[in-house]
């Protein structure tokens, strides 16, 4: 029997390397592999020994795209077991950082690897050649984000004012205010985006996933909440690895994370915006209806239009927070080590960013766990394209290989996260 | 940037993954050593951070880490502001967009500096780790001694 094989040795547009493999065999999909290798292993390895006040700025190291998802991981789950409480301004600054971070990331996926996909361009290079005005509004708004974590975060790549129990320095309300201006511009480009990627063609390609996100009583979630599901999952991030695992896959060095009992979960944009649509405020719930969403989103094409509706979120909640700041009298509470393990679980822009450290009474961690993000959807990647590939498979082999990369952008995966190396590969047989 | 800066210096690169760290390397050792009107500056290599940072900026050199298959401590030189950078040069780079993009990205909108010297040190190693090979070490003292010559002939002092 002919086989056919579709292979991308190198895909593009993710951030890290990777590579994917199908094969088809009779017109059948017989083989989907992503392969990986996870680099954070050696920074769980590496944690250990070091004082609990490092973790975060060693973890920001992970990756350059998402370094406030680690710091906030991190210095939550370190305060969970100093069994410190922040709250206040010092709180709302946290999702200020937060709503920074997810401006640049969500606008630098959409705007550069993404949109392209929808386009027909082969990159953002030739995109912008034809949409230089679009291409530069991006551009600009991925900046703002980075201005608010230079504000925050001291720099913009790996911020460095991050600390356990809140800041080393907090920001004058007059460097706020100067923020607001740009954010209010933001915000205004933001619903430009949303309004251009609604304009998008969309593939029908509907699933019944369990979406996973953090939950919080009032607010769309960032830093704080249950960890939830479609499903009837409803627990806190100290009962994580009772639910979850972290399996071995043959194919990869990868570990593969599912829900113990139930097998590949989702977790990003859309596991928050289905399981917390209630929780975006009148005027965001409108953007997202008038670009024709609904209250869930099960179709992962389309996570570019919620990307952008977060994007909104992030300008909207970052402009409210400035509103109402007041700088707090100290920028941290005090934690004190104490012998115990922390956990927390927080929102990445790629979604849930699980951490667990055992320190010792000293503070000194004796044990770290890092689930990223991309490491949960990496079964949820290949049932995908499982399921998307047979729909396809008339195609030919260059237009199906554009497909199934387009299927993997649409979870915007981090590679330099959750692995070192991807590479595509589709096979046939007749 | 300030307004006084007549030339930039990048470096690019994470000193956390061996040789990627070169780029960084050049400018920590030219910090202190180049003249007046010469700013020097760290960058992990995301193109957009990339373009914000040169953006204002005429005279540009950027120092980073490359893997394109040649023997390790390998310099190359290219004036990115006339010559189009190989996409896959700086694919070492876990970054989705990173160096090469980011200057074709300004090409294609118009926001080049107007003169942009690129230099590429081919790496060997870009394993997690603080440690540069020995041949990419001896390149990063070649490529100081490089730019600092071009620093005093870009602005003439």
């Amino acid at each position: 029997m002919k086989s056919r094989v579709i292979k991308v040795d190198y895909l593009a547009r993710v951030e890290g390397e990777g590579a994917l493999y199908v094969k088809i065999k009779g017109g059948k999909v017989c083989d989907v592999k992503l392969k990986i290798f996870e680099p954070p292993r050696f920074f769980e390895a590496l944690l250990r020994g070091r004082a609990f006040t490092e973790a975060p700025d060693i973890t920001a190291r992970i990756c350059g795209i998402c370094p406030v998802a680690y710091q906030m991981s991190a210095v939550h789950a370190m305060e969970d077991a100093c069994g410190v409480k922040v709250d206040g301004q010092i709180r709302a600054l946290r999702r200020l950082l937060y709503c920074g971070e997810w401006i640049e990331s969500h606008t630098l996926h959409v705007y550069m690897l993404h949109a392209p996909d929808f386009l027909g361009f082969e990159d953002a290079i030739r995109m912008a050649k034809v949409h230089g005005p679009v291409v530069k509004r991006g551009l600009e708004l991925k900046k703002i984000g980075n201005e608010v974590l230079e504000t925050l975060g001291g720099r913009a790549i790996h911020p460095v004012n991050v600390r356990v129990g809140g800041f080393y320095r907090s920001p004058a309300k007059a460097e706020l205010k100067k923020l607001a201006e740009r954010l209010k511009w933001a915000r205004d480009a933001a619903l430009e985006t949303v309004r251009w990627v609604a304009t998008f063609e969309f593939p029908e390609f509907e699933q019944d996933y369990e979406f996973v996100s953090v939950k919080h009583a009032f607010e769309y979630p960032l830093n704080e909440g249950h960890l939830v599901s479609n499903k009837g999952l409803d627990i806190t991030a100290r009962e994580y690895d009772n639910h979850f695992a972290e399996e071995h896959v043959a194919h990869s060095n990868a570990l593969h994370s599912v829900m113990k009992g139930r097998g590949a979960y989702f977790v990003g944009p859309l596991a928050r915006y289905s399981l917390c649509f209630d929780k975006l405020s009148p005027f965001i719930q409108e953007a997202a209806r008038a670009a024709g969403l609904g209250t869930t989103c099960r179709n992962p094409f389309k996570s570019i239009i919620v990307r952008a509706i977060e994007i909104l979120y992030a300008c909207d909640e970052a402009l409210r927070i400035i509103d109402a700041y007041e700088p707090p009298p100290q920028p941290f509470v005090e934690a004190r080590p104490r012998a115990a393990t922390g956990f927390a679980c927080t929102e990445a822009p790629r979604g849930v960013l699980y951490h667990r450290y055992q320190i010792d009474e000293k503070g000194i961690i004796l044990d770290a766990k890092i689930v990223p993000p991309t490491s949960q959807n990496q079964k949820t990647i290949e049932n995908d394209l499982w399921n998307f590939v047979p729909r396809r498979i008339h195609e030919s082999d260059e237009k199906l290989r554009w497909h199934c990369e387009q299927a993997i952008r649409n979870y915007d995966p981090c590679i330099s996260c959750a692995t070192h190396f991807l590479k595509l590969n589709v096979e046939r047989e007749a | 940037m300030s307004a006084s800066t007549r030339l930039l210096i990048i470096g690019v690169g994470n000193i956390y993954r061996g040789d990627d760290g070169a780029g960084v390397a050049v400018v920590r050792h030219l910090a202190g050593k180049v003249p007046a009107g010469v700013s020097v500056i760290e960058q992990s290599g995301e193109g957009c951070a990339l373009m914000d940072a040169w953006e204002g900026a005429e005279r540009v050199i950027i120092a980073d880490a490359v893997q394109s298959g040649a023997s390790p401590g390998m310099i190359v030189r290219i004036e990115a502001h006339a010559q189009q950078i190989p996409s896959d040069f700086f694919h070492y780079s876990s970054h989705a967009f990173s160096l090469a993009e980011a200057v074709e990205m300004a090409r294609a909108l118009e926001r080049l500096p107007k003169r942009l010297i690129v230099y590429g040190i081919e790496g060997e190693n870009f394993q997690s780790g603080t440690q540069m090979s020995p041949a990419v070490n001896a390149a990063v003292n070649a490529v100081c001694a490089q730019i600092e010559k071009e620093c005093h002939a870009e602005i003439g002092s």
